[in-house]
Formats: C-alpha cells, sequence, structure tokens
C-alpha cells in the first residue's frame, strides 16, 4: 500500500490546505441531537441466545488487548500475550484475540510471546498519547516499532493541527507515517475527545482515510469521553461512505472505555446495522480494551452454564 | 460536661407520645435516637467544626443536639451546590418534577415522623401538626407542577418588528443562599426551598435554629427520592453567624432573607450588593397561602434569543 | 452462524394479563354494555384475542347522565385535589407501563419497542403534565378563575389508543370537566384498562366513562343532548360529519383530523439524520400517524443521494412480530386499512410513479404491508394528495424554497411539516410561510405534554398538549389564546 492516495476523484482534494478543507467542510453535517437519538434507538436492540452467543465470540476476536501504562514491563506483557491467545484456559473453544497492543519499546516481547499464534502485534507509536512531537521523531517511533515486528501501528494525529484547521499538515502526517509504516497497518487515532463535536469526528474521520489510514480509531484511552456511541456511529458511517465513494474497505477501531459485554454487543449491533455485515470481522472492526475481555468472558460462561459469573472465574493477567 | 442531664433522662423513659418521635415499643425497650446532622453534597456530615448544641421543644425539654454549622460549612455547602447546578438546571423540567413529586411521596410515608417533630418543635395540637405536614407534602406537588410550565408563563415569542425570531425564556439563577422562617419549621421550609430548585437552582438553605429537626428529618427523605445530592444543602446553626458568609460568598448567585428579621437583612443585602446577588426579602411571609409564582420569578434570569428568518 | 442474526426476541404476551371478557365502565362501574359483544383479533395473526362488551344507545345515555352528576362535585373539588388524582392515575400507568405496551402491541399491532418507549411513557407523561395544571389554572392565561365546559364527549382513533385516551382525558379531567370516552372498535383494550387504573385511583364514579363500540356508539355520543363539548381525534371525513352533526347544538368542538405532511430536505440538510426522521417520519407506527410525512419533498440536487441512502436504510428495517423488541414494522392494524393502503398504493403505479420496496418477507397471517417507496410522484397524483396513513411515501421534489413552501401548502390538509437544513435562518422563513400546526425542524414526529398539537385547515382545529389544550376544555370567554 503506498502512502498517498490511488489515482482517482479523491486524490485531488489532497492537493493542498484549501482544497482539503472545502470537501471536508462540504460533507453533510451532523446533527448531534438526531445522531444521538440514532444511536440510542440501536442500543435498544435486544441480543439474545444463539446472536449472543455469536456476538461474543465475535467480539472477543475483534479484541487489541491493550497495555498502556507507564508501570509496564516485560512479565506483564508476556502475561498478556498468554491471555490473548487463550483468553480462557478452562475452555480451548474460546478464540484467540486479534491482537496485543503495547508501547514501542516492548514491541519485542510480545513478537517473541505470540511467536505460532494468529495474533498480531500492535504498536502505539508517534509519541503516543498526545502526538507531541516532532515528525521526524515520530517516524523513528514508528519505524522501531515496525523493526521491532510490529505488524499494525496505532499513530495519533495532531489535534493541534486539526483544530487550527491546518488540515494539509495533519494530511501529510498521516501520510507519512502510512510510508513508514511499510507492509505494517495503520490505525489513526483520532482522539474524538478532544475533538468535541461529531462534525469534526467526521471531517477528522475522512481526513485519515483520504490520507492512507487503515482504520481509523477513536482514542487513545487516556482522555474523557473517549468511545461512545454517537462518535462510532459517524466514524461507522464514514467508512461506510468511503467504501461507496473508493470501493476500499477501511476498518474502524473503538477503544476507550468500553469495559462490559453489553456495550460491546451494542456496537456490534451497530456495525451490522449502520455500516454492514461486511465490517463484522476483525480485519474490518477492532475493540481496544483490557478489562472487556473477561466480561465477554463471564457473559460467554453466563450462556454455558445458565449461571451468573464471578470474578474469580476469569484470570487476572 | 455542659447540658442538660435532666431532661435527657426524660427523654430516655419517654412514653408513646414522646414528642421527638421516639415511639417506645414497651417500659424495657431503649430508644435508639437519632444524630441530627448536616446534608451536603447528599450525605449527611457533622459540622466540620465538630460544635452542636441543645435544641428544645416548645415546653423546654431538649430534644437533640443538633449540629452547628461553621463558615467552613457554608463553604463546602456552596461548593456542593455549585457542583450540582449543571446537571439539575440541565435536567429536562419533566424530570425534575418527577423528581419533586416523589419528594412528596417519600414525605407521605412519614407523615407521622415529621408530625411529632413538627408538634415536638412548635407545640399545637396533633391536627395542627399532621395540618402542617399535609401542607408542605401538597407544596412539594405544587411545585412539581410548575417545573415545566414556568416558561410556558413566564416566557414567550415576542413580535419584534423585523424578519427575526424573538423569544424569552426564564432560566435558573444559579446557587440561591436561603435563610428559612424561623416559625414554620417544616411548611415553612419546604416553601422557600421548593420554588428555588423547582425551577433548576441548586440551593443552601440555613434551618431555623431554633426548630431545625424536621428539616433534618426532611433532609432524609430528600436523600432517598431521586433528587440527585448537592441540588438541597442543609446548614443548622447559628443564621448571625452563618448567614453573612452566604451573603459575602462570592459564588451565590441569589439571596433569599424571609427567616432573617427586619432589623438584620440589611446588612446583608449590603453584602449581597458586592456580587449583585438577587435578594428576595418579602414582608408578611404567610406559609400557609397559596404560594403564587413571586418565588419562582425570584430565582429566574430572563434570557431573549433573536435569530433571523431568511432563506 | 456466519452473519450476526438476531434471535427472536419476543416480549412475553402473559404481561398483559388479557383477560377473557372486557366490559364497559360507567359511573365507575365495569359491566356488560346492552350491545353486541366485539370480538377483538390480533392483526398479527388474525387470531381473536379477547372479547370486549359493546355500549349501546342507552349505556351512552347512562354514562352521560352519570358524567353529568359526577360533573358539579368534580369542578368545584379544589384543582389540588384534582391534580392529585390525575397525579395518582399518571404514576400508576407509569408502574402498570410493561402490561400496557404488550397489551396495546397485541391490540394494534404496533412494535413493542413504540409501545413501550414512546406510547405508554407519554400517555403517564401527559397526565402528569395535565395534573400540575389542575390548580394553576388561573395562571394560564385564560382569566382568573377559569370555568370548565361539562361533560365531554371524546372519540378516539385506533392508531395510538391509549396515548390518544390520555391526551382526551388528562386536560379534561385538569379543568374540571367530566368525560364520556369511547376507544377505536379495533383498538379497545388499553383504554379499558385505562379505566381499571382510574377506578384503582378512587376517582368520583362518573368522572371518566369508557364506552368501547362501533361508529353508531360514536354518533350517538356526539348527538347527546346532555354532552357539552366533542372532542375527536380521526379522520377528516368523520370530523366533518360531527363539525355538521353539532352546528345546530351549540356544544364546543374540538377536531384533531388528517394529515398529508411535507417532510421538506435541502441540499445542506443533516443528511444521515435526515435519513432517519423521513424514516421516523412515514414508518412510525407503520405509517398510521396523522401527522406522519407521508410526501418528501427533497431537493432536485440531492435526490439520487438521498434516495440511494434511504434504499441502504430501508433495506435494514426490520418487519414482524410486533411482539419482538426488535421489531421496527409492525402489523397493519385491520384488513380494512389494509386493503386501502393496497388500493392507493396501486393507484401511484396506475399513475407512473415508481414503486420500491426492500427484500422484506410478509408474515403468512396477519395484516402486513412492506415500507414502500414511490418516486418519480408528481403533485397531481393520489399518493402525493390523499391520506393513505400506511408505510408508504411519496417522494417528490423541488428547487427552490419558495417552491418548497408552495408544493408544501398545496394541499387542503396542514397538521405538520417538517424541515431539514444546517441552516437557522431559512428554518424559521420556512417555519413562518409553512401552513401548518406543527413543524419539526431536522427532527419529526417528536411529541411532548407540553407542546401544543393540531392542525391547520382541514386537519382540524384546537390544539391538544401544553398550555394551549387547556383551552379546548374550558369556557370560552377571556381568552387569551385558543
Amino acid at each position: 500500500m503506498t502512502a498517498t492516495l490511488r489515482p482517482g476523484p479523491l486524490a485531488e482534494l489532497a492537493r493542498d490546505d484549501s482544497s482539503l478543507r472545502r470537501f471536508l467542510h462540504g460533507l453533510s453535517g451532523v446533527d448531534q441531537v438526531g445522531a444521538e437519538g440514532r444511536a440510542a434507538m440501536l442500543a435498544t436492540r435486544s441480543i439474545k441466545t444463539t446472536a449472543k452467543a455469536w456476538a461474543i465470540d465475535a467480539a472477543i476476536g475483534m479484541v487489541d488487548l491493550t497495555t498502556l501504562e507507564g508501570s509496564d514491563t516485560p512479565g506483564k506483557v508476556r502475561s498478556l500475550c498468554a491471555k490473548a491467545m487463550r483468553p480462557d484456559p478452562s475452555d480451548a473453544g474460546v478464540p484467540a484475540v486479534a491482537a496485543v497492543c503495547v508501547y514501542p519499546d516492548l514491541v519485542e516481547t510480545a513478537v517473541r510471546a505470540l511467536a505460532g499464534s494468529r495474533v498480531q502485534v500492535a504498536s502505539v507509536a508517534t509519541a503516543f498519547p498526545s502526538g507531541r512531537a516532532a515528525l521526524a521523531t515520530k517516524l523513528v517511533d514508528v519505524a522501531e516499532a515496525v523493526a521491532a515486528g510490529a505488524s499494525e501501528i496505532d499513530m495519533v494525529i495532531d489535534r493541534g493541527a486539526f483544530l487550527a484547521g491546518r488540515y494539509g499538515q495533519v494530511f501529510d502526517e498521516i501520510a507519512a507515517v502510512k510510508q513508514a509504516c511499510g507492509s505494517a497497518h495503520l490505525k489513526v487515532i483520532l482522539e474524538t475527545g478532544e475533538l468535541v463535536t461529531l462534525d469534526n469526528v467526521r471531517r477528522a474521520s475522512w481526513l485519515a482515510l483520504l490520507a492512507g489510514g487503515d482504520f481509523i480509531k477513536t482514542s487513545t484511552g487516556k482522555v474523557s469521553p473517549a468511545a461512545t456511541p454517537p462518535v462510532a456511529l459517524v466514524m461507522l458511517q464514514a467508512v461506510r461512505d468511503f467504501a461507496d465513494r473508493t470501493g476500499e474497505l477501511r476498518g474502524v477501531k473503538l477503544a476507550g472505555g468500553i469495559r462490559s459485554a453489553k456495550e460491546a454487543v451494542r456496537y456490534l449491533v451497530m456495525v451490522n446495522e449502520v455500516a454492514g455485515q461486511a465490517w463484522l470481522r476483525p480485519e474490518a472492526f477492532r475493540f481496544g480494551a483490557s478489562s472487556l475481555l473477561n466480561d465477554l468472558l463471564q457473559q460467554r460462561h453466563k450462556l454455558a452454564t445458565g449461571a451468573y459469573d464471578g470474578p474469580d472465574y476469569v484470570t487476572v493477567d | 460536661m455542659p447540658g442538660k442531664p435532666k431532661s435527657s433522662i426524660t427523654k430516655v423513659t419517654g412514653s408513646g407520645s414522646s414528642p421527638a418521635g421516639e415511639v417506645a415499643a414497651g417500659p424495657s425497650r431503649v430508644a435508639v435516637r437519632k444524630t441530627y446532622k448536616l446534608y451536603i453534597g447528599g450525605a449527611f456530615p457533622r459540622s466540620e467544626s465538630g460544635r452542636s448544641y441543645p435544641v428544645t421543644g416548645s415546653d423546654g425539654t431538649l430534644l437533640a443536639h443538633a449540629a452547628q454549622a461553621s463558615r467552613k460549612d457554608v463553604r463546602d455547602a456552596v461548593v456542593a451546590a455549585r457542583k450540582a447546578f449543571p446537571g439539575w438546571s440541565g435536567a429536562t423540567a419533566y424530570n425534575r418534577g418527577q423528581v419533586l413529586y416523589r419528594i412528596a411521596e417519600m414525605m407521605e410515608g412519614r407523615r407521622e415522623q415529621f408530625a411529632a417533630e413538627v408538634r415536638a418543635a412548635e407545640g399545637g395540637s396533633p391536627e395542627q401538626a399532621s395540618a402542617q405536614v399535609d401542607a408542605a407534602i401538597d407544596r412539594w406537588v405544587w411545585y412539581a407542577g410548575w417545573t415545566d410550565k414556568w416558561a410556558q408563563v413566564a416566557g414567550g415569542s415576542n413580535p419584534v418588528a423585523g424578519p427575526y425570531f424573538n423569544f424569552s425564556l426564564p432560566e435558573a439563577s444559579g446557587v440561591v443562599g436561603i435563610v428559612a422562617p424561623p416559625e414554620s419549621s417544616l411548611l415553612g421550609f419546604v416553601s422557600v426551598v421548593a420554588p428555588a430548585v423547582a425551577t433548576g437552582n441548586t440551593v443552601v438553605v440555613i434551618a431555623a435554629p431554633q426548630r431545625p429537626l424536621p428539616a433534618v428529618s426532611l433532609a432524609e427523605a430528600l436523600a432517598t427520592s431521586d433528587l440527585p445530592g448537592g441540588v438541597i444543602n442543609l446548614l443548622t446553626g447559628s443564621v448571625g453567624e452563618l448567614a453573612p458568609w452566604l451573603a459575602g460568598h462570592r459564588d451565590v448567585n441569589c439571596l433569599d432573607l424571609t427567616g432573617v428579621a427586619p432589623a438584620d437583612r440589611v446588612a446583608l443585602a449590603v453584602a449581597a450588593a458586592d456580587t449583585v446577588k438577587r435578594v428576595f426579602a418579602p414582608t408578611g411571609f404567610d406559609p400557609a397561602a397559596e404560594p403564587g409564582t413571586a418565588r419562582l420569578a425570584a430565582f429566574t434570569e430572563t434570557k431573549t434569543v433573536w435569530h433571523p428568518m431568511g432563506v | 452462524m456466519t452473519v450476526f442474526e438476531y434471535a427472536p426476541a419476543p416480549e412475553s404476551r402473559e404481561i398483559a394479563r388479557l383477560k377473557p371478557h372486557y366490559g364497559i365502565f360507567v359511573d365507575g362501574r365495569f359491566s356488560d354494555g346492552r350491545g353486541e359483544a366485539i370480538k377483538t383479533i390480533n392483526p398479527a395473526t388474525e387470531e381473536p384475542l379477547t372479547e370486549v362488551a359493546e355500549a349501546s344507545a342507552d349505556d351512552v345515555d347512562d354514562a352521560v347522565t352519570a358524567a353529568r352528576q359526577a360533573f358539579e362535585p368534580w369542578a368545584a373539588l379544589p384543582g389540588s385535589v384534582r391534580a392529585k388524582y390525575l397525579f395518582r392515575i399518571a404514576r400508576a400507568m407509569q408502574e402498570r407501563a410493561r402490561e400496557l405496551a404488550v397489551l396495546e402491541s397485541l391490540d394494534n399491532g404496533k412494535p413493542i419497542r413504540e409501545s413501550r418507549d414512546v406510547d405508554v411513557p407519554t400517555a403517564a407523561a401527559h397526565f402528569f403534565y395535565y395534573a400540575g395544571w389542575a390548580d394553576k389554572l388561573g395562571y394560564a392565561g385564560f382569566g382568573p378563575q377559569p370555568r370548565p365546559i361539562g361533560v365531554a364527549g371524546q372519540v378516539i382513533p385506533w392508531n395510538f389508543p391509549l396515548l390518544m385516551a390520555a391526551w382526551k382525558i388528562a386536560p379534561a379531567l385538569a379543568t374540571g370537566n367530566t368525560v364520556v370516552l369511547k376507544p377505536a372498535e379495533t383498538t379497545p383494550l388499553t383504554a379499558i384498562t385505562l379505566a381499571e387504573i382510574i377506578a384503582e385511583c378512587d376517582l368520583p364514579p362518573g368522572v371518566v366513562n369508557v364506552l368501547p363500540g362501533g361508529p353508531a356508539v360514536g354518533q350517538a355520543i356526539v348527538d347527546h343532548p346532555g354532552i357539552d363539548k366533542i372532542a375527536f381525534t380521526g379522520s377528516t371525513s368523520v370530523g366533518k360529519m360531527i363539525q355538521r352533526s353539532v352546528a345546530a347544538s351549540g356544544k364546543r368542538v374540538s377536531l384533531e383530523l388528517g394529515g398529508k405532511a411535507a417532510n421538506i430536505v435541502f441540499d445542506d440538510a443533516p443528511l444521515d439524520q435526515a435519513v432517519e426522521g423521513i424514516v421516523n417520519g412515514i414508518f412510525f407506527n407503520q405509517g398510521h400517524v396523522c401527522c406522519a410525512g407521508s410526501r418528501l419533498l427533497v431537493q432536485e440536487s440531492i435526490h439520487d443521494e438521498l434516495i440511494g441512502a434511504l434504499h441502504h436504510r430501508l433495506r435494514t428495517l426490520r418487519l414482524g412480530d410486533p411482539l419482538d423488541k426488535n421489531t421496527d414494522i409492525g402489523a397493519i392494524n385491520s384488513a380494512a386499512q389494509l386493503a386501502r393502503i393496497r388500493e392507493l398504493a396501486d393507484s401511484g403505479v396506475a399513475e407512473g410513479a415508481e414503486r420500491w420496496s426492500p427484500d422484506c418477507a410478509l408474515p403468512d397471517r396477519g395484516f402486513w404491508f412492506p415500507p414502500t417507496l414511490f418516486t418519480g410522484v408528481s403533485q397531481a397524483n393520489r399518493i402525493a394528495r390523499e391520506e393513505i396513513f400506511g408505510p408508504v411515501l411519496s417522494v417528490l421534489t423541488f428547487r427552490t424554497p419558495a417552491e418548497a413552501v408552495e408544493k408544501a401548502n398545496n394541499t387542503p390538509y396542514g397538521l405538520s411539516a417538517g424541515i431539514w437544513t444546517e441552516k437557522g435562518s431559512r428554518i424559521l422563513w420556512m417555519a413562518n410561510r409553512l401552513r401548518a400546526g406543527v413543524v419539526w425542524a431536522n427532527t419529526f414526529n417528536r411529541f411532548d405534554p407540553s407542546s401544543p398539537f393540531g392542525g391547520y385547515k382541514e386537519s382540524g382545529f384546537g390544539r391538544e398538549g401544553g398550555r394551549h389544550g387547556l383551552a379546548a376544555y374550558l369556557e370560552s370567554e377571556n381568552y387569551l389564546a385558543r
């Protein structure tokens, strides 16, 4: 994949700041009340029995199991990797998660721990979580993570530049990082909690997609609010519309604050009804989470046993 | 230890008709007494000062030692009220109505306790006490009905001469500091607090110093009635000590001096002028009369919005 | 399972506590009516649900007499006392909300999601709202001591059976009137259950009387000399008959009739939300909504884009069992209504419009009609002029705001309208010119007890809801507003 747009009608847009601006501000506006209402309506869907079982396993397979603490150690990461490959020691039928997500310096540890499995190694890069560093520094950050074996890179956009209207700068940075990724997949974190309006979320989504992001991702998890239903709705509409116009299917990753299986299932309903079935797979949709996995496992136990589960029956990693 | 040991003994052995509501199950039953505390931010702290003061009934017997709030309790209460303001004023009027009605429901279930406490505080017949409690409950119902109607009565569109749509709406003023009337321990208290919160204000209220106990029990009903913590904050203690801090507080928007004697109002009103507080100081307060809308108007601002009309 | 298929999530019909027989409610008592008992059916299956007593002309007499006798004492009660009764009813409805919702969906065919999330809570809220007015009438702008009219005869439709009962009863009672209410023939169950709630709330006998039955019962109520005011919600044709019937009687009348609302979408609209608003506007309650946005007026420049988005969205609508919590589109209420929708849809095809529906399997039994879109519709087509009262949307185009207004107003109806644009100034310019009683901007089909509802022109007169809704039940001197 190249860092720049393929030739086509959308390629022209990135010519300069003003053409990007014209395009992004020409996108249909988002009425906040209406978007929230739609998200709330979708949350009333009642997912039971077989549908719930499918959704829970699907959600487990879409988790980017994440640890992004200053206190992370190789031991912590190895433990997380074990959990990622086999989430439930008592049940080999539980699918592995999609990826493990760590800081760049722990990529090597994760790669080694996950060797032979299909679990990907994702790394946050680009001066995560603030993104406040020189472009050159960010690119080195990315290159090192990729060199260490990361197959997915989660970058943060420059929200300052975005909010100041320097769309070209944001575009170029994403494009440069995409190039630095090589064959690694790029997830572009919009940090929607700092963009605040749904109009901004829509514009940032398109900007990231135009610049070559394979995924658009809500949040670093370090800013609140993080993933919310209306934000997810708008981002799913963006990848849906992008696919309509280009034929290219790009993914969405929701991260930050999703802790319960119930929320995860609601988001899968939203993916299903807003974007479509094509997005209901790990190649196109992810949850960035840590504690979510255990709740999914507990709900899985509940379906299997019929009894409500307790936290002592899932592992703490 | 200071206090009145004699009256205290009287209380322990009190009969079933004990005015403070201590219903003894039998001669051998030692009643469990209630500690009357402050109500701040949805919690029931003692005064940060650790002080208390004896509260006696209309017959002079000791009823309890109430918390004697300090200026720092005023400070904490204002912080709690300000914190609760965005949520409460931003709640739908319908929602506020539901909550106020819920308060009435919660009081209804404790009518006898309130009647006993009112009678202990104020004397009079059991019927008078019950009538006051019933009126206090009904007052919540009255204001529950106002929450989603006040804007319809006090607001409206204005036919300005030009291509503009123009409308005016009442909005809550903010944090209201209230001194509750001394004579009516429950109905008077409700009559000053309910209208302020009905429109979305949050409140710091100083209960009647000599008769604070029914108000403290009311706070217990408030705490179990879906009212968010911090919307109503109750202080007991000396008006003379506390009211000046409320009047001078720069984060208080309005002052209701109903419970302050006319002679003492001026100094508070002068202090309030420093931050241009809205001061409401009615003469001749009668809690038994139909309340009207003056108190709703007193603590709301009118906001007018202009918007052009054109293609 | 390789795809995400929602397993059935049906609400239990046991919750409705269906009884084998429902009576009429007169003077505080339930009894068998003297008319022929009606069998009600579940429109989703055509299976009989239960049997309902029908009122006779004599029952109407008794009910009016009871209401007359109850009137003076009820009106003389302090407003605060009437308020408490209404608050009680509101609370009791909230307590029995689930039961009422299931019962409504069984009887009417509407999706449980709508009866649960809209009909029942809004009905309870209506009582709550008007309860608060009962002791504040002097502040409502109708003079210091506004007086009730007397006995109100109220005839309501089948599309929102409980909600319409609430819209009728709550303001009437708050202002001190008494009531004789006739629910629709095909949907009497929730109104009778509301009567049960009212009895449990200890309202004085005769204040509310509920008489299930057909048109003859309605006519008897309209013609009865003991009734002072008629409030009717239903079709424009019946509304006209009522207005004629009472012309010489001196009875007060309020009518909430049909509509053919324009939902107007400009090229700068928030498109995803407009799609939702269009869908909600016409497919909410299977389009059995007098204020439904049944004419989509779309700016020509975005016609194709919007229709594409609508196709995408309509494919996700879930039609089927009304009791399934995931159902978006339920059953058509009756065979007669289904026949009317089919006839009008066929006329659309015959007149040259293009018909489209998503692939959507209809159940074998029951009354069903798929969500349907007509494009290429002209103002002259029947589907652009007549109220279909079903899930059928007619799409027309316009070029300028002035043309949109002209087309929107070009109908004998005038109940509601929708405007979709991110430009506030244009919203107000349009709203100023639209001849409709309710104008929704960037939303549609919103209802609130504090918001007046009612029509211009042949959509009726009088308002329900809000401060204005009191006027329909107060003597007419000292009016500030009707």
